[in-house]
């Protein structure tokens, strides 16, 4: 008796009308485990969620969670775009607390549950202002603190990181990482960031250009909490060559 | 609020110069004031009728607020049920934009023959004209709505009237507004016309009598009046707008 995966997709397609994005896409999370999803722009890493949260259908495959076919209406995903996709008419704290809302919280309850959570996230003291008032990286945040708050089985993240500066993201990295261990989330994280990739996840999934397939998967079995220092992280380091080599490889040789 | 003077000086400068060339043109030429009256007679005589232009404004008052408020439920109304059901978009909007090619001078007489002298022609001539900016605004605006903050909805498992409360309906704000204000104006110049083809009172049958009684600063003066009346009502959707949707006034400081 095996527990089945949270999420499987089976040799998944999908295209937009007549633009084949995703050709042949499989993949296995098992609960609790992190995923990464590493690939060119434009490859199909966002249109892979769309097909998760029920945007869109394949064209091919099938997509299984905790064992049988996804059904996209009971919404298991706490699922962050990869443009944060806050409401400009709703102030940061009642951008927070939207997905509670739907849940069927009332507003009260729905911040109190959100509202010690400002401190963690930085935007103490922004309770209050509308998204327009707030630069790129405090928006992702605030994005990012709606996503987990949800308190769903398995996290969506679309590059949540992608707009902040270097420390800032070093810093969210440790605190994801110290969340994720402590809830025992199930997350599949779509990034550019090579590093970023690396230190959070224990696989990751690097897909080719469009029409995307899955070139390599890359187990870290790196000890967590991760740092830089000591053996494991040079095996970090050597790890992240390794998969940029695979990234650049192919271009090199288009090129010459 | 200085600021605001400020921003408004060359438009007043502007009036100023082509009343004043208006003005002198009048006293200059010897043209006959029953041809054309220059400014200051025009405000003279709008002074010493005071009394009956204000009673021939109330009721164009009352058509223009009647027949837009009928017009705006009615837009509104439709535009969500259009919005949830699409082929119903397909079977009205073609008849919708027919009734827009209809000249007004010939459906003006038709309707009062039809609904005679009251308030219920200018109503039905009011709301002609402005319905279906109003029905355009609404829907272009549902459709403006961010992809990705429907796809964020639809992973929390929000049904789509949920959807539609929480995030066409905003987005739709600002291309309501801009419908308002072009609707407004046109609000005014139905009920006038209408009127005009058959009333007991109201502006436009004291600018159809002045001109039957040669008196061109009379008509001027009514025109006056109904100007004064677009530009108040003008503001008041411009005060609605900032008190509505106050996310966009924080953002830049007071200073806008
Ligand atoms: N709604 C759409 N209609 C048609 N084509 C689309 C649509 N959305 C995306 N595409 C196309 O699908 C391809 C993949 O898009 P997708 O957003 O999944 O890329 P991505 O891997 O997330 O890229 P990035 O890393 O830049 O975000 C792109 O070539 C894009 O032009
Ligand atoms: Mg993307």
């Amino acid at each position: 008796m095996t527990i089945p995966p949270r999420l499987e997709l089976k040799a998944i397609a999908a295209s937009y009308a007549d633009l084949q994005v995703l050709q042949d896409i499989s993949l296995t999370i098992r609960p609790g485990e992190f995923v990464s999803i590493l690939g060119p722009s434009g490859a199909g890493k966002s249109t892979l969620f769309r097909l998760l949260t029920g945007a869109l259908k394949p064209s091919r495959g099938d997509i299984l969670f905790d064992g049988s076919p996804l059904d996209t209406a009971s919404s298991p995903f706490a699922f962050m775009p990869q443009r944060d996709a806050l409401m400009p008419w709703r102030r940061i704290i009642d951008n927070t607390t939207l997905g509670l809302e739907v849940q069927g919280l009332s507003r009260r309850e729905a911040r109190k549950r959100v509202e010690p959570l400002f401190a963690e996230f930085g935007l103490t003291g922004f309770e209050q202002h509308y998204p327009s008032a707030l630069s790129g990286g405090m928006r992702q945040r605030a994005a990012l603190l709606r996503t987990v708050v949800q308190d769903r089985s398995m996290l969506l993240l679309d590059e949540p990181f992608g707009a902040l500066d270097a420390l800032t993201r070093a810093g969210m990295h440790r605190w994801l990482e110290g969340m994720w261990m402590r809830h025992q989330w199930t997350a599949m994280l779509v990034t550019h960031d090579v590093r970023e990739a690396v230190h959070l996840s224990d696989r990751i999934y690097v897909l080719s250009p469009r029409p995307a397939s899955i070139v390599e998967v890359v187990d870290i079995p790196l000890p967590r909490p991760r740092s830089r220092k000591g053996a494991a992280g040079a095996e970090a380091a050597r790890i992240e060559n390794a998969i940029l080599e695979t990234l650049l490889g192919p271009h090199e040789g288009q090129s010459s | 609020m200085l600021m605001q003077l400020y921003r408004g000086l060359p438009a007043l400068i502007a009036i100023t110069l082509l009343l004043l060339g208006w003005e002198t043109y009048a006293r200059l030429s010897g043209i006959s004031p029953t041809m054309l009256p220059a400014p200051s007679r025009v405000i003279e005589q709008a002074w010493i009728y005071r009394q009956p232009l204000w009673e021939n404004t109330l009721p164009t008052i009352r058509a223009t607020v009647f027949g837009f408020a009928c017009s705006l439920a009615v837009a509104f109304l439709l535009s969500v049920l259009v919005d949830f059901f699409n082929p119903l978009r397909r079977a009205l909007f073609p008849i919708f934009i027919i009734s827009q090619t209809l000249p007004l001078v010939a459906i003006a007489p038709l309707v009062v023959l039809w609904f005679g002298f009251g308030l219920a022609p200018k109503i039905l001539l009011v709301a002609l004209v402005t319905f279906f900016p109003m029905l355009v605004a609404l829907t272009q605006g549902y459709q403006s709505t961010e992809e990705e903050i429907e796809q964020l909805l639809a992973s929390m498992g929000a049904p789509k009237w949920k959807c539609f409360l929480l995030a066409r309906l905003p987005s739709a704000l600002p291309y309501f507004f801009a419908g308002l204000r072009i609707s407004i104006t046109y609000a005014v110049v139905g009920a006038i016309f209408a009127e005009y083809a058959g009333a007991a009172k109201g502006l436009g049958i004291y600018i159809l009598n002045a001109k039957n009684n040669f008196r061109p600063d009379l008509v001027l003066a009514a025109v006056l009046v109904s100007a004064v009346l677009t530009l108040v009502l003008f503001g008041l959707t411009l005060l609605i707008q900032r008190l509505a949707m106050p996310w966009t006034r924080s953002s830049l400081g007071s200073g806008r």
